[in-house]
């Protein structure tokens, strides 16, 4: 049956905490929850976890592993170094609550600061009409299952707290990507101008594109080439481009 | 006890699924204060998972489907024993709901001219399910989390304030109704993360709490489907219908053993994948029950050319609804014909061309990929049933969502009488849009009804839903102190192996008195640590919601001596009409166990039975039912 393997989960809460050993056993296929959910049931009860659909689409299980930043549910225990300890700690980027779970109310704030779609005026319901190649560049954006990993793993923001008023984060710069190559976004003609608030209003500037966020996106969204420069090669246009200004200056 | 923290609200919704989202959305544009409730974080509800698709009758991918197509196959897949107004309000409203989602957002997959594309599905006449590739759910989900968000925003605009009148309390778990005589007046519950307690005080609340598969092993519910909402409603003297149905999918993942249950979508059908047996052989052919005979291929050339010739051909029999498809692998499983890890084989490798099946089938692709080392563009799933979803719930009136408890509403997989005795694929997503729309319109109109006479909270029964709340934790740690994830496994052991998919009567009685066993080992719960995010005390908490919901099942299924739909009795193996029109009706006195009644059904109205065949309606109602009899 199962071989034993040894576990040092952190346990703790705000006022601090350490990694506490475990040896617990380990079946054939087994993710890394599976053994966290082994742990609570016979070793530590109360042992903190979030986790819903254990199929990698809620993305609630985020967590790190050997320091990096994973799911629980979709990391295979087959794939770590066998010889090794197994080490799962909280992300870090966002403060402890107790164990492996951290108050990620950050990302909830910024999500709130992303002004919404705009509905095309004048389009009933039922008469949206937009092309399949239209709509796959935002679809590839809307796969993102809020796990919350790019926010975890993107140095702007992972050891500066003091970046966090000014800065989104991947996920929120990517949403505002998805909002502005939405085919019927009517965000121009009500006079809003996306890029412009990606830019201004949530830190786009700050991104160096490191690619760190598409690394260890689970949904293998790519972030950074098909959302954050994309987005930032057009901010340098409007703000650089002698043409675009000579444009606008014609049109004032 | 110190003072709990309370909010006051004019509608609360319990659950931030699909249904929830969508009362909370329709309660809030009526100008009602609304508060939305969840268990988990924002945006992680149940619904994320679903796979294939919304059923609506748009008529995007064949301009003859209609409500009434809709409606019938609906009837049909729940074996007639559907609330006909349930399903004639969703076949009716379901398009303008998933239309509705294009103005917050959402961006479905299009057909060539521009509108939402739509994917066949098992029980459905034509291709009607709107979709995004196989992860509809989570553009549901995020669509509505989304609006709930610009709602916040006009109100941040108007007052300043993103709640002013529309709040998300996540990771707060309610574990009480309370009531003022015979009306709902409030809710009580803990906020998971600190382990306070909390009350909201409100005149309407909405249950849109999902289902109850965490009472079986083999599920591929998540941990919050504990059956929260059924218990509440019983909890407070509301009735549960319906309660013996069960659908267990026909595929969930077999193998590895810790992804056992996991949901394989139904669209892999649907694009094309067909069952085989460990013969080779698509055994599905061989299971088409009468009722269906005349809408299903009965050979493999006819069923393959219906992909590219619908109108000349019938459908391929692994289309059939879930429950015969379920029944079916099961059987070959039974007879020795499985899989090497006891399912049977979905193959999708050999039927469409790889590039396909990654653009179709992604999340399936990455599923298996990742948690199984299996390529589906090369090779087959190996797949077996899992329970999925309760067609039983909470007696509603169909057009307002009401439960028989003044100030109670209920939607979405937590209703019952909608789907009959099982639920066809893609009618999930749609009965969330539509009927959460009506519970958030029939609580707002509650309210309005009420004027400023308000039910009013109980002090003592906030003090008592507290004290059974820490009961756990004050437990004393004596000899026969019991482990709530061991309880949690045995419970769910004895659902699957005595209740599961195939029944019979001793078993259930079996089932019957282990479960009263296992209530009594309940009462000793005892949990360790302290109550900040406590993942044993919570689940310590729902256990007492998973053990009623459990034996209303057991109950009912005894009662029912056929077998329809999700109810498959091995001794009384055949759908018996006398038994469609009754209702097995569950209530719960005080402390006491379930109590069953039947009811007759309403008659179905005549212009709606005329929508069927002389010949079909037949073979599911008595003789003295007949339409000529209704009207």
């Amino acid at each position: 049956m199962g071989k034993q393997r040894h576990f040092r989960v952190w346990r703790g809460d705000t006022g601090g905490g350490d990694l506490v050993d475990f040896d617990v056993e380990v079946n054939e296929g087994e993710v890394v929850l599976d053994v966290i959910h082994r742990l609570q049931a016979t070793q530590a009860p109360d042992l903190a976890v979030r986790w819903n659909c254990k199929a990698g689409k809620c993305g609630s299980c985020s967590a790190e592993i050997n320091g990096r930043p994973r799911l629980l549910c979709m990391t295979r225990m087959s794939t770590l170094p066998p010889q090794l300890p197994v080490t799962v700690t909280p992300m870090r980027t966002f403060p402890v609550i107790r164990d492996l779970v951290t108050d990620v109310s950050y990302n909830y704030r910024k999500a709130r600061e992303v002004r919404s779609f705009m509905p095309p005026k004048g389009v009933e319901p039922g008469e949206y009409r937009m092309q399949q190649v239209d709509v796959e560049r935002s679809q590839e954006f809307r796969k993102c299952i809020e796990c919350f990993l790019c926010q975890n793993t993107c140095h702007v923001i992972r050891d500066h707290e003091e970046n966090k008023e000014n800065f989104s984060g991947p996920r929120f710069l990517m949403r505002i990507a998805e909002l502005d190559m939405h085919p019927l976004d009517a965000a121009d003609e009500e006079g809003v101008d996306r890029k412009r608030d990606a830019q201004d209003e949530h830190g786009l500037g700050f991104c160096n594109i490191t690619k760190c966020c598409t690394e260890v996106c689970p949904e293998h969204i790519k972030i950074t080439d098909n959302a954050l420069i994309p987005m930032k090669e057009r901010v340098v246009d409007l703000r650089f481009d002698p043409l675009i200004r000579l444009f606008r200056r014609n049109q004032r | 006890m110190s003072e709990i923290e309370r909010h006051d609200y004019d509608v609360v919704v319990i659950g931030a699924g699909g249904a929830g989202l969508r009362a909370a959305i329709e309660a809030r544009e009526l100008g009602k204060r609304t508060a939305v409730i969840c268990k988990s974080l924002f945006g992680k509800a149940h619904t994320v998972m679903a796979e294939g698709g919304i059923a609506a009758s748009m008529g995007n991918a064949n301009p003859r489907d209609s409500w009434q197509v809709h409606f019938r196959d609906t009837m049909r897949g729940g074996k007639f024993l559907n609330n006909w107004r349930m399903a004639e309000l969703h076949a009716k409203e379901a398009p303008q709901r998933v239309w509705e989602l294009e103005t917050y957002g959402a961006l479905f997959d299009r057909t060539k001219d521009g509108k939402i594309s739509q994917r066949n599905f098992g029980g459905h006449e034509y291709p009607r399910l709107a979709h995004v590739g196989d992860r509809t759910g989570l553009e549901l989900i995020r669509t509505l989390q989304q609006k709930i968000v610009s709602l916040q925003q006009d109100d941040f605009v108007q007052h300043g304030d993103y709640e002013a009148n529309l709040k998300v309390f996540a990771e707060c778990t309610i574990t009480e109704l309370l009531t003022d005589g015979d009306t709902v007046a409030g809710a009580f519950g803990y906020w998971r993360e600190t382990g306070r307690f909390v009350r909201f005080d409100a005149p309407a609340m909405v249950l849109a709490t999902g289902g109850i598969g965490k009472a079986f092993k083999v599920t591929s519910n998540s941990w919050e489907y504990t059956g929260d909402g059924h218990a509440l409603a019983l909890r407070c003297g509301a009735s549960l219908i319906n309660m013996e149905f069960v659908q267990f999918h026909p595929t969930g993942m077999v193998w590895p053993p810790s992804v056992k249950g996991i949901l394989v979508t139904e669209s892999v059908r649907g694009d094309g994948g067909v069952l085989r047996n460990s013969e080779n052989k698509r055994f599905m052919f061989g299971y088409i029950p009468e009722v269906f005979k005349n809408q299903y291929a009965t050979s493999e050339q006819e069923a393959d050319r219906w992909y590219d010739d619908p109108e000349h051909n019938r459908r391929p029999p692994e289309l059939l609804p879930r429950d015969e498809v379920a029944r079916a692998i099961n059987s070959e499983v039974k007879a020795g014909r499985g899989s090497p890890h006891g399912g049977v084989l979905l193959d999708v490798s050999t039927r469409l061309p790889a590039a396909v099946i990654m653009k179709r089938l992604p999340s399936m692709y990455h599923q298996f990929k990742e948690l199984a080392d299996v390529d589906i563009t090369a090779e087959s799933m190996e797949v077996g049933p899992t329970c999925h979803y309760v067609m039983g719930g909470v007696q509603v009136d169909p057009d307002t969502a009401a439960a028989s408890v003044r100030g109670l509403f209920a939607a979405g997989e937590v209703a019952g009488g909608m789907h009959g005795s099982n639920r066809l694929g893609g009618n999930s997503l749609s009965d969330l849009l539509v009927f959460g729309r009506r519970a958030g319109l029939g609580a707002a109109t509650y309210v309005d009804s009420l004027g400023t006479r308000r039910p009013s909270v109980r002090e003592a029964d906030v003090d008592a839903a507290a004290q059974r709340a820490i009961s756990p934790f004050r437990a004393e740690r004596s000899a026969d102190a019991e482990n709530p994830y061991l309880l949690h496994q045995d419970l769910q052991q004895v659902m699957n192996d005595l209740v599961g998919i195939i029944r019979k009567a001793d078993e259930i009685q079996l089932a019957l008195k282990k479960l009263d066993e296992l209530r009594q080992r309940a009462e000793h719960l005892v949990v360790e640590g302290h109550r900040q995010f406590n993942p044993g005390w919570h689940l310590a908490l729902d256990l007492r919601n998973m053990l009623a919901v459990s034996e209303c099942v057991a109950r009912a299924a005894l009662e029912r001596t056929e077998s329809r739909g999700g109810h498959t009795r091995d001794d009384y193996p055949v759908m018996d009409a006398e038994w469609r029109h009754l209702l097995l009706v569950c209530t719960q006195r005080t402390n006491s166990s379930v109590r069953i009644e039947r009811k007759e059904q309403v008659p179905m109205r005549a212009d709606l039975s005329e929508l069927f065949e002389l010949d079909e309606l037949k073979k599911y109602f008595t003789a003295d039912e007949f339409p000529g009899g209704t009207d």
